[in-house]
């Protein structure tokens, strides 16, 4: 179980996070999970497993619950039913400390939210620092490495806001690598950005894909996820329609629900 | 016909004078001139003109009211002037702390906490909706009337600030609360899926950023609360500008000494209103730069 453990322990097992490419096995596994808001019945039982090194991409119509899901997953939201499973541990049992459990999972959203008061630098090592007990020079050399990995080093020392989207989102992306994440969650990371800046975003998704991290991407870039994705899953009224490598869902859907969503994305041009 | 004259597009002349940056600072300094000859004019001619002036501007009982002569029985209300920057400065520091804390509880969601937050908002509606002159007599006189130990044996400067801390603290700490409102619930849940504890963000992420917002308004409340230290002068023990400029009046039976204490006051708080407004200025600037 993952319980409240001393700061170092954290440290310890985040530190081994990218160290596991020799391990295989289940990263997570989503099991019947219900979440409504109000009367709003969001999710209505959603069943999805992810093996480590896996890419699996979450499409589905704006509202059908993609980020809800991502939420639920990392406990932002309190499940109504079901389990949420991360390396063998149910998440959601009330016997575990919530923030131990994000502490190993890196989500990057949508609106960046990066924190604008912060430069660059100290965006990525506030929570190693804080949260990890890491001090501020292993966190700033570690940071300042992953900063030149994505080609971000000569922005270190900016705030955010005299950056460009595109910028943003990598150094939103380097903010969760920063924790050694299990497990990545990407919740439409391309969506809020110019059309010219979206490929840096996708480039750099790539490079962790290639370099064997599991990762859960909410989507709208079709193109993105045919080329990436282990997995596609197509998420409509509150469940998965169909799911299954890109090749299939993409290209050969089954499901009527399925055909007539890729047909008004088709329609809309975004594949 | 249908041609366009070279004059077609120009202004007035009256209109290029305005816009031309000579012509604007001609035109305010002399509109100022005329208004303030105005209101000038209007105060000497009236018919009470000259005993308003003698009971309120006499420069001879300005001075003396300024400088103070305890022979005479008078304090001065330079001196005086001196407690009351001691008040709202002590007071300032207190009621950043008070109102930081009663903001917290009135925003924390733990079930613990419940008691505490029904304490905070019945304490915040109570200060906010009771005139501060009857919570300065209520504490400054209600204390000591009680006969408790330590409560009821400070010195009335103490009750004085006492109750402006109470009072102000309801005030900013809803300053406080729309600024922690303010930063979006998106940097929380970021925060949060970073692996921070609550109070970790708050201290980090939130506070920081609720802090740029509530400076302005703050400096606003601040600027009250230097003026209001004025109204300490109900408790009659504790000499401040406006009690030194009351005893004087009515030992002389002239009003300048009041006059002496509204033009300290103004030149306290006129600072700081300039200060506030340049602030504002600032983050509006930064803001329709597309900064946040
Ligand atoms: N915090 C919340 N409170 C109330 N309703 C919510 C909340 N978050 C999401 N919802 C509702 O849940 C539904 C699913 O929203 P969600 O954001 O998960 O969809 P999505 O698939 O991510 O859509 P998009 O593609 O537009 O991002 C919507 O009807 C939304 O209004
Ligand atoms: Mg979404």
């Amino acid at each position: 179980m993952i319980r409240p453990a001393p700061r170092t322990a954290a440290a310890g097992t985040a530190s081994s996070g990218t160290s596991q490419a020799a391990a295989t096995g289940t990263a997570l596994r989503i099991e019947g999970v219900h979440k409504a808001f109000g009367a709003n019945r969001v999710l209505k039982g959603v069943d999805l497993a992810v093996d480590t090194h896996q890419v699996i991409c979450l499409i589905g119509a704006s509202g059908s619950g993609k980020s809800t899901l991502l939420r639920c997953v990392d406990l932002l939201e309190t499940i109504d039913a079901g389990r949420v499973v991360f390396f063998g541990h149910d998440v959601t049992s009330p016997a575990v400390d919530e923030i131990l459990v994000r502490r190993q999972m890196g989500m990057v959203f949508q609106s960046f939210n990066l924190f604008p008061h912060l430069r660059v630098l100290r965006n990525i090592t506030l929570a190693p620092v804080k949260a990890l007990g890491m001090t501020v020079a292993d966190a700033g050399e570690e940071a300042m490495a992953l900063l030149a990995r994505f080609g971000l080093a000569d922005k270190a020392h900016d705030y955010p806001d005299r950056l460009s989207g595109g910028q943003q989102q990598r150094v939103a992306i380097v903010r969760a690598l920063a924790m050694h994440p299990k497990l990545m969650l990407l919740d439409e990371v391309t969506s809020a950005l110019d059309p010219e800046l979206v490929g840096e975003v996708l480039d750099v998704i790539r490079e962790l894909a290639a370099g064997g991290m599991t990762m859960l991407i909410a989507t709208h870039e079709m193109g993105f996820a045919r080329e990436t994705a282990t997995r596609v899953v197509f998420l409509e009224d509150g469940v998965i329609v169909e799911e299954g490598p890109p090749s299939q869902v993409l290209d050969a859907p089954r499901d009527e629900r399925t055909k007539r969503f890729l047909g008004r994305v088709l329609s809309a041009g975004r594949m | 016909m249908g041609e366009l004259g070279v004059g077609a597009f120009s202004r007035s002349r009256r209109s290029r004078m305005l816009r031309s940056p000579r012509g604007a600072v001609v035109t305010s300094t002399a509109s100022t001139l005329v208004v303030l000859g105005a209101v000038v004019a209007a105060f000497l001619l009236a018919p009470g003109s000259r005993a308003v002036r003698a009971t309120y501007f006499n420069v001879h009982d300005m001075w003396r009211a300024f400088i103070g002569d305890p022979h005479e029985g008078f304090y001065s209300v330079g001196r005086g002037l001196v407690v009351n920057i001691e008040m709202f400065t002590i007071g300032e520091v207190l009621i950043l702390v008070l109102a930081l804390l009663v903001a917290l509880v009135r925003q924390s969601k733990s079930p613990v906490l419940f008691p505490l937050r029904m304490i905070a908002v019945a304490y915040v509606d109570f200060f906010r909706g009771v005139p501060l002159i009857l919570v300065i007599l209520a504490i400054g006189f209600g204390l000591p009337a009680l006969y408790l130990p330590v409560v009821s044996s400070q010195s009335a400067f103490v009750y004085g600030v006492l109750a402006l801390v109470l009072a102000y603290s309801a005030y900013v700490s809803e300053v406080y609360r729309a600024g922690l409102n303010s930063v979006p619930l998106s940097q929380v849940a970021s925060a949060r899926s970073l692996g921070l504890r609550p109070r970790t963000a708050m201290r980090h992420v939130v506070l920081p950023q609720a802090v740029r917002t509530i400076i302005p308004p703050l400096l606003n409340d601040f600027i009250s609360l230097q003026k209001d230290t004025a109204l300490v002068a109900v408790l009659g023990a504790v000499i401040e500008a406006n009690r030194a400029a009351e005893i004087y009046s009515s030992t002389v039976f002239n009003y300048s000494g009041y006059t002496v204490a509204a033009l300290l006051f103004l030149l306290l708080t006129i600072p700081l209103a300039r200060f506030t407004d340049h602030l504002i200025a600032r983050d509006r600037t930064r803001r329709l730069a597309g900064a946040t």
